[in-house]
């Protein structure tokens, strides 16, 4: 197992959820695909979600890696593991500022390991960003368009 | 016209605060120019050679006056006293400072406007036809569905770091006004065998340095699943179009590496899992749009002019479009006066258009992509002191669709990009064919001009299109022939080695010399390129 992997749970600045945090590091993908026991693993920009759906169920956290926060394939790759059905940890690391938090919080994430710590009142802001929005995502909010026509 | 309701309203003053939180941000040290970079293009601040440029979005290019007349106090105001109408609808402002821009986003929110998705690699403003709901050839008013596909594409949680920019258009006839095959998505909506409106997909085009015509992607995609459709065009690209090298980025780039069909059958997988998703707004939100867009009050009158004044039945002529109704037509305000920079107005011209529009035309406005004004609905009585008052004031140019109607980008005067100057050349153009009295001879003839490869000013699809490039630090241009982004979509072929300023201008006087030449009937200078082909104009132009 690569240790190099994975974020560490005291990197974890955001959490959105109560259970425990899974303590040891992520596979690759493709080692996840091989390994029958691995809980945790992690999703690169290149790789494709939809192979990690087989294993869903025995995966406790599923790590999404911005290397640069331009690169929003992590977006697709959140709102999809959500769509099939994932509810474990759906952590977003790497390269991930204030500026991303409201948007990958709609596509899924509810766990934040930014490389670079961010000022908690910058974040609570960013989170709170949205009073109400106009898409339908997997985060469960009633949609404008869904308000309007009474729910 | 649409009107905000609250939640509308609030999405846009929640982004006018968070990019005052960006730029404090900025200020104070804690973003980095890099991070702040790909912030402040999502709200249109970009950083040009002399100054930043604000583009503010004008969604489908419909306006009204009071929203016209704020373009021109914050021309005033934060500018030098003019704006630049673009071909994507939009406006731009040349001389910004960053200091200024959250007031100037908090002016504009307070008309309903913003800069909202206008740059960065984000769906950027929608566009559509000019003549949205006032042509006499349309099926229906494209707008209520561009208005959908504002709303969905506003601050969409997947889609704001895209491979590259993003671009849709939506129309609704079968003559195309507004390049809609030139878009990453063209949207045309059409009527089934059935009689049931539907929307026809296209994907992949673009222009920049590898122009594509965008191929049909689905023939009908029913209205109740529109927006889940483009969210699954768009799913596909986010996941594979290219990222490792931003000229090969857009859409057009996946769709061709992997073939129409491959792109198709893809998109096809990915809706039928989005349908079980739930992501399509209520159809009920379409028809609380449409009544927005309802036709104002039109009431009988003259059907034709008095055309004792030659000078009026020209402009008359020109620069009209037919109403569907008819006592009505749509009267386009050319922004190219002999001389004049394409698309620049001036604070007072924007006051006064927007003056004219609350007189004459139910209080309406629109962008044309070839960066002129429309009155969307001005009474057939009514033209004459429309056209008094416009050719006071220096915007009565009966030039529309003429040589002398050019697009132009901004070029090397402002563009940080630019190999060449673009608003010079095309001023020396409109002179010489003003002067010769040729302009009239030559009839519609779409000359467009970019100052390099990115292609802003559509010069792939110009009957004759105009291309700076460096060569050796000099500036030149490149020739080319044969486009159109009308419903008979085609790329222009560059005509062979390139020119100098001077040179340009002869060769174009040159080309059209050999259209008036071989014309037969009423062909227009494209049909006779299309049917002589290049040959006779080389040799004109090297033999
Ligand atoms: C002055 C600052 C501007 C800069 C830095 C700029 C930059 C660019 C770049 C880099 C591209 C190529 C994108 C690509 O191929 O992926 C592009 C394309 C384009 N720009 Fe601009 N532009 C500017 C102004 C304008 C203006 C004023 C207009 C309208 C008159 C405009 C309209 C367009 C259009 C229509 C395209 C082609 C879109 C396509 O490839 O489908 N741009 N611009
Ligand atoms: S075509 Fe080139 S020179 Fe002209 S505005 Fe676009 S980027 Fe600038």
């Amino acid at each position: 197992m690569d240790n190099a992997l994975g974020k560490s749970p005291d990197e974890v600045q955001f959490r959105f959820r109560n259970d425990e945090m899974v303590d040891h590091a992520a596979v690759t993908v493709d080692s996840c695909c091989d390994q029958t026991n691995a809980t945790a693993v992690r999703i690169e920009p290149g790789d494709d979600a939809r192979v990690l759906l087989p294993f869903l169920d025995r995966l406790a956290l599923i790590e999404v890696n911005f290397p640069a926060f331009g690169d929003g394939r992590g977006y697709s790759s959140a709102r999809i593991l959500r769509e099939a059905g994932f509810t474990g940890e759906l952590r977003a690391v790497g390269d991930v500022g204030i500026d991303q938090l409201s948007h990958m919080r709609r596509c899924g994430f509810d766990a934040f390991a930014p490389d670079k710590p961010l000022n908690e009142e910058d974040a609570k802001r960013a989170f709170a960003t949205w009073e109400n929005v106009y898409q339908a995502t997997i985060d469960g909010r009633q949609t404008i368009p869904q308000i309007r026509h009474g729910g | 016209m649409y009107k905000y309701d609250s939640y509308d309203q609030a999405m846009v003053d929640a982004r006018v605060e968070e990019f005052r939180d960006q730029a404090r941000r900025r200020l104070e040290g804690s973003l980095s120019e890099d991070e702040f970079k790909p912030l402040r293009l999502m709200n249109g601040l970009y950083l040009q050679l002399h100054a930043y440029m604000l583009r503010v979005a004008i969604p489908y290019g419909t306006l009204n006056s009071e929203q016209m007349s704020v373009l021109g106090d914050i021309a005033d105001k934060y500018d030098r006293g003019y704006g630049h109408f673009t071909t994507r609808q939009n406006l731009q402002y040349n001389w910004i400072k960053l200091e200024d821009t959250a007031d100037i986003l908090a002016d504009l929110a307070k008309v309903e406007m913003h800069a909202i998705q206008t740059s960065g690699n984000c769906i950027r403003n929608i566009s559509s036809d000019h003549f949205a709901g006032a042509s006499h050839d349309e099926l229906v008013d494209p707008r209520p569905y561009a208005e959908l596909m504002r709303q969905w594409s506003s601050f969409h949680p997947e889609f704001t770091y895209l491979p590259r920019k993003f671009k849709i258009c939506v129309i609704a006839s079968e003559k195309d006004r507004a390049a809609m095959r030139l878009h990453d998505i063209g949207v045309q909506i059409v009527k089934n065998e059935t009689g049931e409106i539907g929307a026809r997909f296209y994907a992949g085009g673009g222009m920049g340095r590898t122009p594509m015509i965008a191929p049909m992607i689905r023939e009908f995609v029913p209205l109740d699943q529109l927006i889940t459709y483009a969210e699954a065009c768009l799913r596909v690209y986010n996941r594979y179009g290219r990222r490792d090298n931003k000229y090969k980025a857009r859409i057009k780039i996946l769709v061709h590496e992997l073939g129409r069909d491959e792109y198709v059958r893809q998109v096809e997988e990915e809706f039928a899992h989005m349908l079980e998703q739930g992501v399509e707004p209520p159809l009920e939100e379409i028809a609380r749009i449409k009544p927005f867009f309802a036709d104002p009050a039109f009431e009988d009158g003259p059907k034709q002019v008095d055309r004792s004044d030659p000078d009026f039945a020209l402009w008359v002529d020109r620069n009209t479009n037919r109403h569907k109704h008819d006592s009505y037509v749509s009267a386009v305000i050319s922004l190219k006066p002999v001389g004049g920079i394409p698309g620049d107005a001036t604070g007072d011209q924007m006051r006064l258009m927007a003056k004219l529009a609350k007189q004459y035309s139910f209080d309406e406005l629109r962008i044309m992509h070839t960066q002129n004004v429309v009155l969307p609905h001005v009474k057939i009585g009514d033209l004459h002191a429309l056209w008094t008052e416009l050719e006071a004031a220096g915007l009565g140019s009966p030039n529309l669709d003429t040589i002398e109607d050019m697009i132009a980008c901004p070029g090397l005067d402002y563009c940080a990009l630019a190999n060449a100057r673009s608003i010079p050349l095309a001023q020396r153009i409109s002179e010489r064919f003003d002067a010769s009295g040729k302009t009239e001879k030559l009839g519609e003839l779409k000359l467009k001009i970019s100052g390099c490869i990115n292609a802003c000013g559509h010069h792939h699809a110009g009957h004759i299109g105009i291309l700076g490039v460096d060569k050796k630090g000099l500036e030149n241009y490149q020739l080319s022939l044969g486009g159109s982004e009308a419903e008979d979509t085609s790329l222009a072929k560059i005509t062979g080695p390139g020119f100098t300023e001077d040179g340009v201008i002869e060769a174009v006087d040159k080309v059209t010399d050999v259209y008036l030449d071989q014309r037969e009937g009423e062909e227009r200078f494209l049909d006779t390129y299309r049917r002589i082909g290049m040959a006779p104009f080389k040799e004109a132009l090297y033999g």
